[in-house]
Parts: structure tokens; C-alpha cells; sequence
């Protein structure tokens, strides 16, 4: 047998068909379903009177619409066009028979979070989602990535896919991390070296000293943001803190069953001597806590360095740069810790978890946010947002002055309420700064948890290490 | 789906990298049930002003690409989010082919299940390709799908590249589903084969 890597092997074991033309055709173990990207799937499959294939695959949960605020059992409290997306997927789930985690549930809560938690996503397999942040359960050592409507209506009816195989990408971070670093310093170091476009073609995966150090919740931070390396999956092989975090989950296996899955998840490593078509290694120890100057997220740079100035730059980034700096109101040269910020977001698919929870209350215990500024912050779902109430960390976030919200996409993208006015300036624990991705002309600064909750404290962007 | 065989248009030149799909359509227009109606809000915040008039400046405002059928455009197009409804916007509009040095990957996927044809070319020649394009509505290039060539205003032809069965069921309008269903026995075999080695999958 050849040597194989992690993402070869899990490749072989769900081909269903291979075409002369190398066309394959690959099995879905998981589907996960959310309001926006399926109403249109779902009527293509009444069209064509076509069913669900494996309803039991199949989990869907209400997050990008949803309003976080308490009050939103309150139907007034959305638009709508957003309630006729949300009542959709109300329908449709019932309809088709799916899981359905609906808005009145504690388990719902953004879908790249519900799954894992749920032991919906398990090491070893194929799980898509009409979402490109799919790549976050790659944490666990399954093949997991984006796919549009029309393949979620393909996978909704014939639970496989039509895919190509991507080339092998190895990202390996070495040694460990220094202290006020974390998994997003990793995950925005590396896609500051390779560009948004380094990985495309690729499926990444991470490994070294470093990643094997991160928890769960870490190396679902770093998956999460390998779409915006361009990759098509960013994958993580499981360990025994891989197991530890699925054992119990409730649709997890138990008992023989269980057994049964973990002998076969310690068969899931890239092989020595496998091949790489690209290899990025990057010293766990030369990361800094790192924050975007930009509106992409390859425009990253450690929070002790400056503005760049466009003319450093070659071929269309120039142009590119140039409208950034214009766009984010930035000049060259001005030093990034003196940005002032407007509003903070700590929540997201991306750092929504309770370990992100954990390190920004770390740094706000006892302290108030500066005067003026909006703070808010947004669990990644009810059970997240409920262990945070039980472990007090609710309460310190709400005496430095956050808003204490429910759960959802919220201001990752704005289709809610939450929003920012054009020019306002946010440090966002999200992963997208493009040009109005928080709200028309808003600006966006991405950064960690920590790094997030230590910019509410002196409104401007921090070094979390002067506060440790 | 509409097939796509042969395409002659005006192509709007997008001198930019990294177009990305908030930009193709903000966020604010995803949330319909429907998958048409979405042109008129493409590239909604680089073509209106806050009060909804148009931006004269923006490519596609202005009067010799309106009607425009092609973009052409820098690196990585398309990246960003999943959401198809960035080709059902491109389409609506009536854009029926991309052409960039590169496509983000579920984009690029995203447009062939819509009847879009995305087209690698490298730098040199987008550049000619956008050179062309710049000199407004008498420009008219020409995409040949079944001979894989773009051909500009002045009869410069080159060739593309681009996968074999993508070809033949955008040639042909094909629906993927339909398909695939036609295998339908290699994935029942699959599951029990599958029922038997990761029962708990
Ligand atoms: S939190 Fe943001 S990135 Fe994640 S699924 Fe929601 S909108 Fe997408």
C-alpha cells in the first residue's frame, strides 16, 4: 500500500464512483442544514418530487438570521424576510423529517457549532453545509467543506457529491505558542503568509507541536478560517483529545459501538512518507498576537507593526491595498495599537466557544470597558452561553459593561440587527473583514478573544501581552 | 439549466483581486426563497450610493456596459463566502461568463450548476483580455465553449482549459442530480458496505 495522507484516507473510504474522466463521486456521512443557503434546495426537491435521501444525515438549525437579543421570542423582533426564511426551514425540516434544532431549543446555536457538540461530527467523516466555515469540523479529522445550494439540494437527495480530488497541502507550526497567543493567531499568521488564495486547490492539513497542544475548541478555530486560506478543507488528525471531546456527546457512539469507531479513528494519520504537493511550516514560536489592518484576511500583521503603505506592495495588491487603507480609514506608518475602536464582537463559528469565552473573560474580570464604546458578546449557542452562566463568566462580562447575548451568527455578517453604521471601526473575534461584511462601510479588525476583550478595555487595538 | 455553447458580449473590465462574494451580493439580499430576482443588486454597495441612486463611475453604471454578458477580473474572484446566490446574481444580471487569472474554489464550483462559465487565463492574457474590454461597448469578445477558445474584439483567439464533464453538462444543460441518480445502485452498495465497516457513521 502506498503511503497515504489523513486526507487521502478519508477520501478512499467514501468514494462511491470514480468516472473515466476522474470525476468522483463521494458519500456524505453528514449534512448540516441552516435557513439561508437551503429554502431554494428544498424547493427544488418538491419540484422534482424527490426526497431526502438519509433524513437520519441530516441536522438543521436556524443561526444566520436569528436575533441574539433576549427579547427575540418576540416575532417583531425580526424582519420579514428574515422570518420567511426562518418559518422555511421551520417547514421544511418538519416536512422532510430532518434533526431540527429550532430557535426555541438550548441547543441551537451557530451550525459549525451545534455539530461537534451535538457528536453530529465525528473523526473520519465526510460532513458539508451550505456554509463555507464547514471547514471548522475538519478539527476532528473529518472531510469537511462549503458546498452552494444546488449541491445542498444534490446531497439532500442522493447524500453523495460530485467532487475532484484537491491536492494535499501540509501546514505544520512547530514548537509552542508563547503566552497570549492563540489558536487565531495561528490560524491568521498562516493565511498572512500564504495569501486568501495560497490554499485553493488544496486540502490543508495542520499539524506540529503547536496544534497538537491546542484543544478542541483551538484546532476548530484554526480549521474554521482555512477557507480564507483559499483551501477547500483544512483537516487536523485526531488524537486522544479528539476522543475525549466526542465521548459522551449524544449522538457520539457508545458502548461496542464506540470500541468499534475509536480503533478505527487511530488508523486516521497521514502515513510517513506520504506525499505533499506544498508544505508551509511556521515556528510556533515567532507568532505573535496578530490583528488585520485590511479588508481581506490575508492583510494581517502582528499588533506591534504599523499601517504598510501600498507602495510596498507588487501587481494588483497595490490598487488593492490602496482601496483597503481607503476603505478602513487607515494612513501608512500609523501604529497599529494606536487604532481606536468603536464597538467589540467576541462570538462567531470562528471564536464563539466557551474556551474563547474563557480567555476574553480572563482579561476583563474585574474591569470595566472604556467609557462609550459597544461591547457585546454573542455565545456560539444556548449550551455554550449556558456553561458560561454556570462557570460565572456571564457575570463578569456583564459587569465590564458587554452586552450578555443569545446565540447566533449576529454580527459575523449583519444579516440580523447587528450591525455596524457606515465608518464605525470593530474588533471582531469573526473571520471576514471585507469591504461591508458587518454593515455597509463598516470596518472590521480581526483579531482573539483575548486581543478583542483587551481593545474594549482601552478602546483602541491592544496588546493582549501588556495585560497578562 | 441554460446550456452554454457559444457567448459574444460586451465584457466589463474589473481591474480588481479578490472580488469577493459579499461584494457580488451583500448579505443583506440573501435572505429570499427564490433564486431569481437578485440583479439588480449585484455588486449592490459598489453600484448605488446609500440613497439608491447609481455611482456613474462604477463599470457596469455606465452606458457602454449595462448590457455588459462578460466581466473580466483579477485574482482569487469570488472568494468569500458559499452563498450561490452570487452567480444567481451574476446571471440575473445577465453575466453568463467570468474570466480571471483565479476563482475561489466554490465559486468557481457554484457557477457551472448555474450555466456560468468561469475561465482561467493567465496574466498576460487577461491583461489583453481587460485592454479590450476597456475600450467599451464595440468590444465584443467571443467565448466558444465547444472549440475551449476567447476570442477578442480584434480576432485574437486563445485557448482555455476546463474539465471534461463540467463541460458537457453546461454544453448540454444537464442537471447533476439527474445524474447521479443514475448511479443510484453504487450508493445503495455503498451504504451497506458502509452499514457493516463504520456502523456508527
Ligand atoms: S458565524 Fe459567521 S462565518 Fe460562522 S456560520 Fe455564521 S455567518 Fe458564517
Amino acid at each position: 500500500m502506498t503511503a497515504r495522507t489523513l486526507y487521502d484516507k478519508i477520501w478512499d473510504d467514501h468514494l462511491v464512483d470514480r468516472a473515466d474522466d476522474g470525476t468522483c463521486l463521494l458519500y456524505i456521512d453528514r449534512h448540516l442544514v441552516h435557513e439561508v443557503t437551503s429554502p431554494q434546495a428544498f424547493e427544488g426537491l418538491r419540484m422534482t418530487n424527490r426526497k431526502v435521501r438519509a433524513p437520519e444525515k441530516t441536522i438543521a438549525v436556524p443561526d444566520h438570521n436569528v436575533p441574539t437579543t433576549l427579547d427575540r421570542a418576540n416575532a417583531a423582533t425580526m424582519t420579514e424576510d428574515s422570518r420567511i426564511q426562518v418559518a422555511a426551514l421551520d417547514k421544511n425540516a418538519k416536512d422532510f423529517g430532518i434533526h431540527y434544532y429550532p430557535v426555541s431549543d438550548v441547543r441551537q446555536g451557530i451550525v459549525h457549532i451545534v455539530g461537534p457538540e451535538q457528536g453530529w461530527t465525528l473523526p473520519g467523516m465526510t460532513v458539508v453545509c451550505g456554509d463555507s466555515h464547514t471547514a471548522t469540523h475538519g478539527a476532528f479529522g473529518s472531510l469537511a467543506h462549503g458546498i452552494g445550494t444546488s449541491e445542498v439540494e444534490h446531497v439532500l437527495a442522493t447524500q453523495t457529491l460530485f467532487q475532484r480530488k484537491a491536492k494535499n497541502m501540509k501546514v505544520e507550526i512547530t514548537g509552542s505558542l508563547r503566552p497570549g497567543v492563540t489558536a487565531k493567531d495561528i490560524t491568521l499568521s498562516v493565511i498572512g503568509e500564504t495569501g486568501t488564495a495560497g490554499g485553493t486547490g488544496y486540502v490543508i492539513e495542520y499539524c506540529g507541536q503547536a496544534i497538537r497542544e491546542l484543544s478542541m475548541e483551538g484546532r476548530m478555530t484554526v480549521c474554521n478560517m482555512a477557507i480564507e486560506g483559499g483551501a477547500r478543507a483544512g483537516v487536523i488528525a485526531p488524537d486522544d483529545k479528539t476522543y475525549a471531546y466526542c465521548m459522551g456527546r449524544p449522538h457520539a457512539p457508545k458502548g461496542a459501538a464506540w470500541e468499534a469507531a475509536v480503533a478505527y479513528w487511530k488508523t486516521l494519520f497521514s502515513d510517513e512518507g506520504a506525499h505533499w504537493d506544498k508544505i508551509v511550516t511556521l515556528k510556533g514560536e515567532d507568532i505573535a498576537p496578530v490583528v488585520t489592518w485590511g479588508t481581506s484576511p490575508e492583510d494581517v500583521l502582528p499588533i506591534t507593526g504599523i499601517v504598510p503603505n501600498p507602495a510596498d506592495f507588487t501587481g494588483g495588491k497595490v490598487e488593492a491595498v490602496q482601496r483597503s487603507l481607503d476603505y478602513m480609514g487607515l494612513t501608512p506608518g500609523q501604529k497599529l495599537s494606536d487604532i481606536a475602536i468603536d464597538t467589540v464582537f467576541i462570538g462567531s463559528c470562528t471564536n464563539g466557544r466557551i474556551e474563547d469565552l474563557r480567555a476574553a473573560a480572563a482579561i476583563l474580570k474585574g474591569k470595566k470597558k472604556k467609557d462609550g464604546l459597544r461591547a457585546m458578546v454573542v455565545p456560539g449557542s444556548g449550551l455554550v452561553r449556558a456553561q458560561a452562566e454556570e462557570e460565572g463568566l456571564a457575570q463578569i462580562f456583564i459587569d465590564a459593561g458587554f452586552e450578555w447575548r443569545l446565540a447566533g451568527c449576529s454580527m459575523c455578517l449583519a444579516m440580523n440587527p447587528d450591525q455596524l453604521a457606515p465608518g464605525e471601526r470593530c474588533a471582531a473575534t469573526s473571520n471576514r473583514n471585507f469591504e461591508g461584511r458587518q454593515g455597509r462601510g463598516g470596518r472590521t479588525h480581526l483579531l482573539s478573544p483575548a486581543m478583542a476583550a483587551a481593545a474594549a478595555l482601552t478602546g483602541r487595538l491592544t496588546d493582549v501581552r501588556e495585560m497578562m | 439549466m441554460t446550456p452554454f455553447t457559444t457567448l459574444t458580449g460586451v465584457a466589463a473590465p474589473m481591474p480588481l483581486v479578490n472580488i469577493d462574494t459579499d461584494m457580488i451580493i451583500p448579505k443583506q439580499f440573501l435572505k429570499t426563497i427564490a433564486r431569481t430576482g437578485l440583479g439588480k443588486n449585484l455588486f449592490d454597495e459598489m453600484r448605488y450610493n446609500l440613497d439608491g441612486t447609481e455611482i456613474a463611475d462604477f463599470v457596469l453604471n455606465q452606458p457602454a456596459y449595462r448590457n455588459a454578458e462578460l466581466i473580466i477580473a483579477g485574482d482569487n474572484f469570488g472568494c468569500g463566502s458559499s452563498r450561490e446566490h452570487a452567480p444567481w446574481a451574476l446571471l440575473d444580471f445577465g453575466i453568463r461568463c467570468v474570466i480571471a487569472t483565479s476563482f475561489a474554489d466554490i465559486f468557481y464550483n457554484n457557477c457551472f450548476k448555474n450555466g456560468i462559465l468561469p475561465i482561467v487565463m493567465p496574466q498576460e492574457v487577461v491583461d489583453v483580455l481587460m485592454a479590450d474590454a476597456k475600450r467599451g461597448e464595440n468590444a465584443r469578445q467571443t467565448v466558444d465553449l465547444v472549440a475551449q477558445t476567447v476570442t477578442t474584439s480584434d480576432g485574437q483567439t486563445f485557448p482555455f482549459e476546463v474539465d471534461a464533464h463540467r463541460k458537457h453538462c453546461l454544453l448540454n444543460g444537464l442537471d447533476d442530480i439527474g445524474l447521479t441518480l443514475e448511479k443510484v445502485s453504487a450508493i445503495d452498495s455503498f451504504e451497506t458496505k458502509n452499514a457493516v465497516s463504520r456502523p456508527w457513521a
